[in-house]
């Protein structure tokens, strides 16, 4: 009885948010590659209580990926080069997807990666229609093997050229997930929204490092890999700003969020959705105690609705 | 679904090697279903949690044994009995006893031991009666000898300068000593577990390590390639049946 006199006190706050047309019962997506397909995690908590969830890259064929170890450690994040591991499209959608159907029953973001248009549109038309599945997320960090091997992500007319020929072949919202690795992000943003991008993720990993003392050699069996954890939050947010006062498509904020406050302060930068990644791997319940933690936080800043942040 | 009470508290953090301690833990050991599985350590003021196997379970206490070899594991010994950890535990497949054979052996080098004694334990419980073989460098590396003894079964040592026990390797035992194994279990050094597999006949398991980014299939930092396709060495792994190996 006095539980509900405590909370009847309190306004109601409206975790609810839109990308473009898609609602999600609040803005907590775990990333691509950190999160797996989902259906693993619910050993961990009922999955159900996500936003959306953000599968593991995609290409057209089955990849092994990388080498080990894939993975190196640093003040408060993580480097790693799995090399986009996963078994292709059509396991994805005729193993992978049906299992993470029986555990989540929200909208589904397709992560889809290629090193060729033709690799990104055949995985897109291949999705499209897929039940659940009601966003692509197209990864340009991937090299271009007819672009001598510069990722997509850093040259603005390849991103167009990919945009393009995605949305030839499928009507669901295409996000493009940025690089953070180029000279200027607003303007390789601006080409994808003029050629047709329904929205952003900003940002995919930074390029780092790190070389053992021990042996002299780089920890990483392919010397370099992708930067991400909480280190990387404050360029990511930077990114996001400079981003979403630039273009008038959603931006779904991502780099370094493990908590509440970072989802707030994602969503005050301009970001319309935030995705988690690493968070989740040094706390499987990461994303739950986030969403968990949401309403104090808002009731904390006075915000009742998460949709009166953002744009 | 698996608790989220990840609290542990240390009860005790004791050197029993030259660069080797014991960590005994209290806290919820319920989820753990076999010998050789693992628990995922978060060390204060490092970003990655370090893996570690369980060397023993008994009620709501756990063991685990480390060497010290950086700032993860340095920070770990410098921690006192009483402060608290934050443990994701029972991670990984484990070792499979149902497989065994008639006579099985046990080999370990190093701080392959902790599982290794953990599996022999679980073995006796079972009316399994395992031969146990551990291999070190020299008598100056060796851990858990006395913990293995009191465990009453046929028992081995080797180390590679004839310090202990045989000189030589943890498979030259086989040998001299005249043993017949029909089944191994292996944990221990990457160019022990190769020499293994390939001087060993007989069928058997192997626990793998790998730098792991989460430690519970998440992330697919730590994928094997196998000959049953790929697997993570935390989910699939990181026990391993040896024609599952590909050696490079
Ligand atoms: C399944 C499994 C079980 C293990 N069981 C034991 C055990 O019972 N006793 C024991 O002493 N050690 C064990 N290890 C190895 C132990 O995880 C490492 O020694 C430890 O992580 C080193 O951390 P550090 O910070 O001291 O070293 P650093 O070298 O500073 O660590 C840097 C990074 O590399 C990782 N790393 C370094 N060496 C290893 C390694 N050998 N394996 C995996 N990751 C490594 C660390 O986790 C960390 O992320 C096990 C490893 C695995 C994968
Ligand atoms: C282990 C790992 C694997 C990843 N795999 C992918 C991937 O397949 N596709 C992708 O677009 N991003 C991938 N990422 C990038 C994340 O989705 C995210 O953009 C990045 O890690 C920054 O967010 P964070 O700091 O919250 O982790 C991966 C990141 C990590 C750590
Ligand atoms: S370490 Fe993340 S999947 Fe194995």
């Amino acid at each position: 009885m006095e539980m509900t006199e405590h909370t009847e006190n309190r306004p109601a706050r409206d975790l609810r948010v839109k990308l473009g047309n898609v609602e999600l019962k609040n803005p907590v997506i775990p990333a691509s590659g950190c999160f797996g397909y989902g259906y693993g995690m619910s050993e961990y908590y009922d999955i159900d209580v996500l936003g959306s969830i953000s599968f593991k890259g995609t290409t057209l064929e089955p990849r092994f990926g990388n080498p080990l170890p894939r993975v190196a450690e640093c003040t408060a994040g993580m480097i790693n080069s799995v090399g986009l591991q996963n078994p292709g499209i059509e396991a994805v959608i005729s193993e992978e997807l049906p299992k993470m159907r029986e555990a989540f029953h929200g909208p589904i973001i397709a992560n889809i990666s290629g090193f060729s248009i033709e690799e990104y549109r055949e995985c897109c038309r291949r999705i499209d229609g897929e039940k659940q599945v009601e966003i692509i997320e197209l990864n340009v960090s991937c090299p271009n093997v007819h672009g001598g091997g510069m990722a997509f992500g850093t040259c603005a007319t390849s991103v167009a050229d990919v945009v393009k020929a995605v949305k030839e072949v499928t009507t669901l919202p295409v996000y493009v997930k940025l690089s953070p690795n180029v000279t200027d992000i607003v303007a390789i943003a601006r080409a994808a929204e003029e050629a047709g991008a329904d929205g952003l993720c900003v940002i995919n990993t930074l390029l780092g490092m790190r070389i053992d003392l021990k042996t002299r050699k780089p920890v990483i069996a392919n010397v370099m890999g992708g930067f991400s954890g909480q280190a990387v939050f404050p360029v990511a947010l930077r990114m996001v700003w400079q981003v979403s006062h630039a273009v008038n498509i959603p931006v779904i904020g991502c780099g370094g969020v493990a908590t509440a406050d970072n989802v707030l302060e994602m969503m005050m930068a301009g970001a319309s959705a935030v995705e988690v990644g690493t968070a989740n791997l040094i706390n499987p319940w990461a994303c739950r105690d986030i969403i968990d933690a949401l309403p104090a936080a808002m009731e904390k800043y006075g915000i009742e609705s998460l949709s009166e942040l953002g744009r | 679904m698996r608790s989220n009470d990840t609290t542990y508290t240390i009860l005790d953090n004791s050197w029993i090697g030259a660069n080797t301690k014991l960590m005994l833990l209290e806290g919820p050991t319920e989820e753990f279903t076999r010998p050789g599985q693992f628990v995922n350590i978060a060390v204060p003021g490092f970003t990655l949690r370090r893996p570690i196997s369980v060397c023993d379970i008994e009620g709501d206490t756990l063991t685990i044994v480390y060497d010290v070899v950086g700032g993860g594991t340095e920070t770990l010994a410098n921690m006192k009995a009483g402060q608290k950890l934050d443990i994701l535990a029972a991670l990984g497949n484990g070792f499979d006893i149902s497989r065994c054979g008639e006579q099985p052996v046990l080999l370990a080098g190093g701080v392959g031991c902790p599982p290794i004694y953990s599996l022999a334990k679980h073995m006796i419980a079972n009316d399994i009666l395992p031969t146990v073989i551990l291999g070190f460098n020299s008598d100056k590396r060796m851990i858990m000898i006395e913990q293995f003894e009191n465990l009453d079964i046929p028992f081995y040592v080797a180390t590679l300068d004839g310090s202990y026990g045989e000189k030589g390797y943890v498979t030259d035992v086989i040998r001299t000593e005249g043993l017949n194994p029909d089944y191994f279990y292996a944990c221990g050094p990457l160019p022990m577990l190769k020499a293994i597999c390939g001087q060993l006949s007989i069928p058997g398991q192997v626990s793998l390590e790998a730098r792991m980014g989460c430690g519970f299939g998440a992330c697919m930092c730590c994928s094997l390639e196998t000959t049953r396709g790929a697997k993570r060495i935390c989910k699939e792994g990181p026990v391993f049946e040896k024609d599952e190996l590909i050696w490079k």
